[in-house]
C-alpha cells in the first residue's frame, strides 16, 4: 500500500511497486483523462504535472513517488475547466479527436507557469506532445492566447 | 400538406432503455458512459419526444440531433448538426448529439442509414436525407402547433425553437409541442431550403465536442469502465499469417493480477488481468512461438523486386485512364523523361491504440468500442460472439483518431473472442502500441514509374502511369473490386471522370495503369488513402516536365488545366496567395501542386529552405479547398491544417519496413511523428464554389508532399523520389 497525493487528496494505492502512475490513475483513480499513447514516454498523452513539472506518468514506476510529490492531472487543473489554457482551448477550437489534448493542455499549462510570455520557438521546445489530428497550428495560437489573458493560474 | 394520422411513436428514451436493460447493461446498475449524450446529460426519466428519426426535444427546448456516422476529430458531428438544424429551424445553442446504435438501426430497418464513415463521405454522403430529417421535424412540430390552435398549417412559421401563427401572434416552442408532434405521421415529401436561405449551414460554427476535451471528462473507448471489468492484453502473429504453435503460460500465471492466459482464435494469445499494465507485463513472460511459414522469409526488399516487376509486366495490369495512344506518342517524341518512385508501408498510428470491451451472457453480446463503421462492428460482434446480430449491440464511443484504420472491425472480434471465454465477466482489450502498430492494415508500398514526351515546342503529346502496388480493396473489401479484379479506388484522382477524383490535364496520349502486387502484408484505408501516392507521383512528375520543356511549372499546369476551370481556380488561388512569379525572400524557394479527390479540388504552394547541412524547413504551406459547398469553413480550414501533419509526416519521416516477414517498427522510437517544432505555418483557402458536395477530411493531404518536394527541388535542385524524404541527403 502506497500513498499518493493526487490532485489535493491523498489516496491509497494497492499496486507493485513497478506499475506506471499512469495505470494507477487510470484504473484506480478512475482519473481517465490521462491517456495511454505509446507507454515509452514519447507521445505525451499521458502528461501530468508532478509538483508543477510535466512528467510523462506511463514511464513513473510508482516506487519512485513521495507521498508528499502533488501529483495533477487533466481533470486536477482547475475546478470548472476553466483554466486560462482550457479556456484558450476552448476560444480556438483546438481539439479535433481530442485524445492527445489532455497532456497537450498540461504541457502548456506548465510552460505558461515558467514562461509567461513564450516565443513560438519557446513554444515549439517545450510542446513535444505528439497530435496525429495536426491541431498544432492552433495549440501555439491558443497558448499565446493563454499568455496573453493570464499567464500563471489565477 | 396532408393530415397527419395521430399513431404514437415509441419514445427514444423507452426505446433505449429498454435495449440496454435486455443487454444487462442497465439492468445491472452500470455506470452507462456510453450513452454519451442524450441519457449521461439529463437524469433518467427526464422525458422528451422523438420527432421524426432524427430530433428528439425535451420540454426544456434541448434538440437532440441523431449522429449516424463516426466522430473521429473529423468535426462531421458538428457539421452534420447543422445540416439537420438548418432545416430544423432550431435555436443552435440548445442543439445536442447523441449517436443511434447499430442494434437500433437494425431494429429500425436502417432507419438512419449508412452509419459508416470513411472516404470523406460523412457529410456528402449523407447531407440530403439528414437536411430531410430537420424538414420533416420541423413539419411535424408546425403542424402539432396549427392542431393545437385549430388553424392552417400554412398560417404558421417556425424560428430559433419557436413557432409562431403569423396572424394572431401566438407563439409556442419545441420543447412544449415536441410531444404532441412526435404522435404525428411524418410527411413522406419536403422541400429543402435554397443554399441562398441557409443560415446555420455555411457558418464557422464551433464545434460542439470541445468542452469535454479540455476537461478529461469525455469519454472514449479505451475509458469505458463497466463492475466487475477485467483487462486483456493480446499479441497475434507478428509474422501476417502466421499461427500459434505453443506458449508457456505457467509463469504468466503467476504473476500479480493475472487472471486467465488465452488462445484467441489460431493466430494470437491474450493474458487477462485485473490491471492492462499487468496483463501487458504477463503476456510479454509467454515465450510464444510460431508456426510462421514461408512469409517469413519476406523482406521490403524482396517487395521491392516483386513490385519491380509489376513496372513493366503485362500480366495482371488494369487500365485506369486511356486517350491516343501513349506508347507510340512517347516513343516518338522529341524529348522524353522517365522516372520511378517510390512510397513505403504506412501506420495510422491513432493516437488512442485500438481497443474494445466486450460482455458475452449467454444469448447476447454486447461490445463498448470506437469504430468507423457501427454497424460493421455488430456484425463482427455477432460472428465472433457465434449469435444473430439482433441478440448483441454495439455501443460506439468517441473515437481517438480513425484515419481508416478504425473501419476494420479486427479488435472488435478480439475482444470478443477473449470475453467469450470469460462469459458474464466485461473485458477490455487494449492493444499495446506495439501490437498496434505490428498489426495495422497498412497503407500500400508501392513503386510508379512515369514516362513522357515533349515534343520540339516542349508540349506534352504523351504520358504513361504504371502503378505497381497491392490493392487496398482486394484486401480490405474484395467485394468491391470490379467484376475483371480491377480496384477502381487504386485511381483516385486519375480517373477520365466522376467525383472520386477526375485527372484535369488535357494530354492528348495518356495510359494510367495499375498493376496489381499483392503481398502478405494486409493493406487498408489510410487517410487520403491512394491520393496521396498518385499525387506525390503525378505532381512530383508534371513537375519535372514543366523544367525539362524549359516552362513554369505554373504556367505549364495552367496550359493543361485549360479546360478543368476547377482544378485551374484552386491553383491560380494559391498561386496568387504565395505570390508566385515574384522573387521570394532570401534562401526560401517554392513549389506547388494541385489534385482532385474525394470530389473536392485542391492546390498547394509551398516555401522551403534548406540550409547548408542539408536541413529541410517547411516555412509556410498555402493550401486551397472546392469542396462545393462548406457546412463549416472554420471545420473545413482545421482539417486543411490538420492533414497537413499526415501527409508531411509520412513523406519527411515515416517508414514501415518488413523484415523477416513482420514490421519492423513498433513504436515512436522507430517511427516519427511530425510535432509542433516541424509544422509549418498553414494557411487554408476555404473556396467553395456552390452546387456540388465534396468531401473534406482528405482530399487536401495529398497536395502537402507534392507543393514540398516540388519546393525542394527548386531549392537544391534534387528530385526526391523515393520516400520517406529523410533517405535521402539534400546536400
Amino acid at each position: 500500500m502506497a500513498k499518493l497525493n493526487v490532485n489535493g487528496k491523498t489516496v491509497d494505492i494497492n499496486a507493485e511497486g513497478d506499475m506506471p502512475l499512469l495505470w494507477v490513475l487510470r484504473e484506480q483513480l478512475g482519473l481517465t483523462g490521462t491517456k495511454y499513447g505509446c507507454g515509452i514516454a514519447q507521445c505525451g498523452a499521458c502528461s501530468v504535472h508532478i509538483d508543477g513539472e510535466v512528467q510523462r506518468s506511463c514511464s513513473i514506476p510508482i516506487r519512485s513517488l513521495k507521498s508528499t510529490d502533488k501529483i495533477v492531472t487533466i481533470e486536477g487543473l482547475s475546478a470548472d475547466g476553466d483554466h486560462p489554457v482550457q479556456k484558450a482551448w476552448l476560444a480556438l477550437d483546438v481539439p479535433q479527436c481530442g485524445y492527445c489534448q489532455s497532456g497537450q493542455i498540461m504541457a502548456a499549462a506548465a510552460l505558461l507557469q515558467i514562461t509567461p510570455k513564450p516565443t513560438d520557438a519557446a513554444i515549439d521546445a517545450a510542446m513535444t506532445n505528439v497530435c496525429r489530428c495536426g491541431t498544432y497550428q492552433r495549440i501555439r495560437a491558443a497558448v499565446h492566447h493563454a499568455a496573453a489573458s493570464n499567464g500563471k493560474q489565477g | 400538406m396532408t393530415i397527419m394520422k395521430s399513431t404514437t411513436n415509441v419514445s427514444r428514451r423507452q426505446f433505449l432503455f429498454s435495449t440496454a436493460a435486455a443487454g444487462g447493461g442497465l439492468a445491472l446498475g452500470l455506470y452507462a458512459p456510453w450513452l454519451t449524450h442524450a441519457l449521461a446529460q439529463t437524469p433518467l426519466g427526464a422525458d422528451g419526444s422523438e420527432v421524426g428519426a432524427w430530433v428528439f426535444i425535451r420540454p426544456n427546448d434541448d434538440v437532440m440531433i441523431r449522429i449516424a456516422r463516426s466522430e473521429m476529430g473529423q468535426g462531421t458531428l458538428t457539421g452534420l448538426a447543422q445540416l439537420v438544424a438548418e432545416e430544423l429551424e432550431c435555436d443552435w445553442n440548445k442543439v445536442k448529439t447523441e449517436y443511434p446504435t447499430p442494434g437500433e438501426n437494425l431494429a429500425r430497418k436502417r432507419i438512419w442509414g449508412d452509419m459508416s464513415t470513411g472516404g470523406s463521405r460523412g457529410i456528402r454522403g449523407s447531407q440530403e436525407y439528414v437536411r430531410k430529417g430537420g424538414a420533416v421535424a420541423r413539419e411535424m412540430l408546425i403542424q402539432a402547433a396549427a392542431n393545437a390552435w385549430q388553424v392552417p398549417a400554412a398560417e404558421c412559421k417556425a424560428a430559433s425553437s419557436i413557432i409562431t401563427h403569423v396572424p394572431s401572434g401566438r407563439t409556442t416552442t419545441y420543447g412544449k409541442i415536441a410531444g404532441a408532434a412526435a404522435g404525428l405521421e411524418p410527411p413522406t415529401e419536403v422541400k429543402l431550403k435554397e443554399p441562398k436561405d441557409w443560415k446555420i449551414i455555411g457558418k464557422p460554427l464551433l464545434r460542439l465536442d470541445t468542452a469535454d476535451k479540455i476537461t478529461g471528462k469525455q469519454v472514449y473507448a479505451i475509458d469505458v469502465k463497466l463492475p466487475g471489468m477485467l483487462n486483456a492484453s493480446i499479441m497475434d502473429a507478428p509474422v501476417f499469417g502466421a499461427k500459434v504453435k505453443s506458449y508457456d503460460e505457467a509463469r504468466a500465471k503467476a504473476m500479480p493480477g493475472v487472471r486467465h492466459v488465452l488462445k484467441v482464435g489460431e493466430t494470437a494469445v491474450a493474458v487477462v488481468a485485473d490491471s492492462w499494465w499487468q496483463a501487458n507485463q504477463a503476456l510479454k513472460e509467454l515465450n510464444i512461438a510460431w508456426e510462421e511459414g514461408p512469409n517469413n522469409k519476406v523482406s521490403s526488399e524482396s517487395i521491392h523486386a516483386f513490385l519491380q516487376d509489376g513496372l513493366d509486366a503485362k500480366d495482371g495490369t488494369f487500365v485506369g485512364n486511356k486517350t491516343g495512344d501513349a506508347h507510340p506518342a512517347i516513343a516518338g517524341a522529341a524529348k522524353k523523361l522517365e522516372a520511378v518512385y517510390f512510397a513505403p508501408f504506412e501506420n495510422h498510428f491513432t493516437m488512442e491504440p485500438m481497443n474494445a470491451t466486450a460482455l458475452v451472457t449467454g444469448d447476447r453480446c454486447e461490445v463498448w468500442g470506437a469504430t468507423q463503421n457501427a454497424e460493421g462492428g455488430l456484425a463482427a460482434a455477432a460472428e465472433a460472439a457465434g449469435l444473430s446480430p439482433t441478440q448483441c449491440e454495439f455501443h460506439k464511443l468517441h473515437l481517438g483518431g480513425g484515419f481508416g484504420r478504425r473501419g476494420r472491425q479486427d479488435y472488435t472480434t478480439k475482444a470478443v473472442l477473449i470475453a467469450k471465454q470469460v462469459p458474464g465477466v466485461p473485458i477490455k482489450l487494449i492493444w499495446s502500441r506495439e501490437e498496434d502498430m505490428r498489426q495495422c492494415t497498412y497503407r500500400p508500398v508501392g513503386l510508379c514509374k512515369l514516362q513522357a514526351g515533349l515534343d520540339e515546342q516542349g508540349n506534352l503529346v504523351g504520358l504513361h502511369m504504371r502503378v505497381s502496388a497491392p490493392s487496398i480493396l482486394a484486401s480490405a473489401a474484395p467485394n468491391r473490386l470490379d467484376k475483371d479484379g480491377r480496384d477502381s479506388a487504386a485511381f483516385q484522382g486519375l480517373n477520365p471522370s466522376g467525383a472520386e477524383g477526375r485527372f484535369g490535364y488535357a494530354i492528348p496520349n495518356l495510359l494510367i495503369e495499375h498493376a496489381i502486387r499483392n503481398t502478405h502484408v494486409p493493406v487498408g484505408f489510410w487517410r487520403g488513402v491512394n491520393t496521396n501516392q498518385n499525387a506525390i507521383w503525378l505532381e512530383s512528375f508534371i513537375d519535372e516536365i514543366a523544367h525539362a520543356a524549359g516552362k513554369d511549372p505554373l504556367e505549364f499546369r495552367r496550359k493543361l488545366l485549360a479546360n478543368s476551370p476547377k482544378h485551374l481556380a484552386v491553383l491560380n488561388a494559391v498561386a496568387e496567395r504565395i505570390a508566385w512569379g515574384t522573387a521570394p525572400p532570401s534562401g526560401v524557394h517554392r513549389g506547388i501542386a494541385q489534385f482532385m479527390g474525394y470530389g473536392s479540388y485542391c492546390a498547394g504552394a509551398a516555401e522551403v529552405a534548406v540550409n547548408d547541412g542539408g536541413k529541410l524547413k517547411i516555412q509556410r504551406l498555402v493550401i486551397a479547398i472546392d469542396s462545393g459547398y462548406a457546412v463549416n469553413p472554420q471545420q473545413v480550414a482545421m482539417q486543411t491544417e490538420g492533414s497537413v501533419a499526415f501527409g508531411l509526416g509520412a513523406m519527411l519521416y515515416q517508414e514501415c519496413t518488413v523484415k523477416d516477414g513482420r514490421m519492423a517498427q513498433e513504436n515512436l522510437d522507430s517511427y516519427q511523428m511530425m510535432l509542433m517544432e516541424d509544422f509549418p505555418k498553414v494557411e487554408a483557402i476555404v473556396m467553395p464554389s456552390g452546387d456540388f458536395w465534396g468531401g473534406v477530411g482528405e482530399p487536401t493531404i495529398s497536395v502537402a508532399a507534392p507543393a514540398v518536394l516540388n519546393a525542394v527541388f527548386a531549392a537544391t535542385g534534387k528530385r526526391v523520389r523515393s520516400l520517406p524524404l529523410k533517405n535521402t541527403k539534400l546536400t
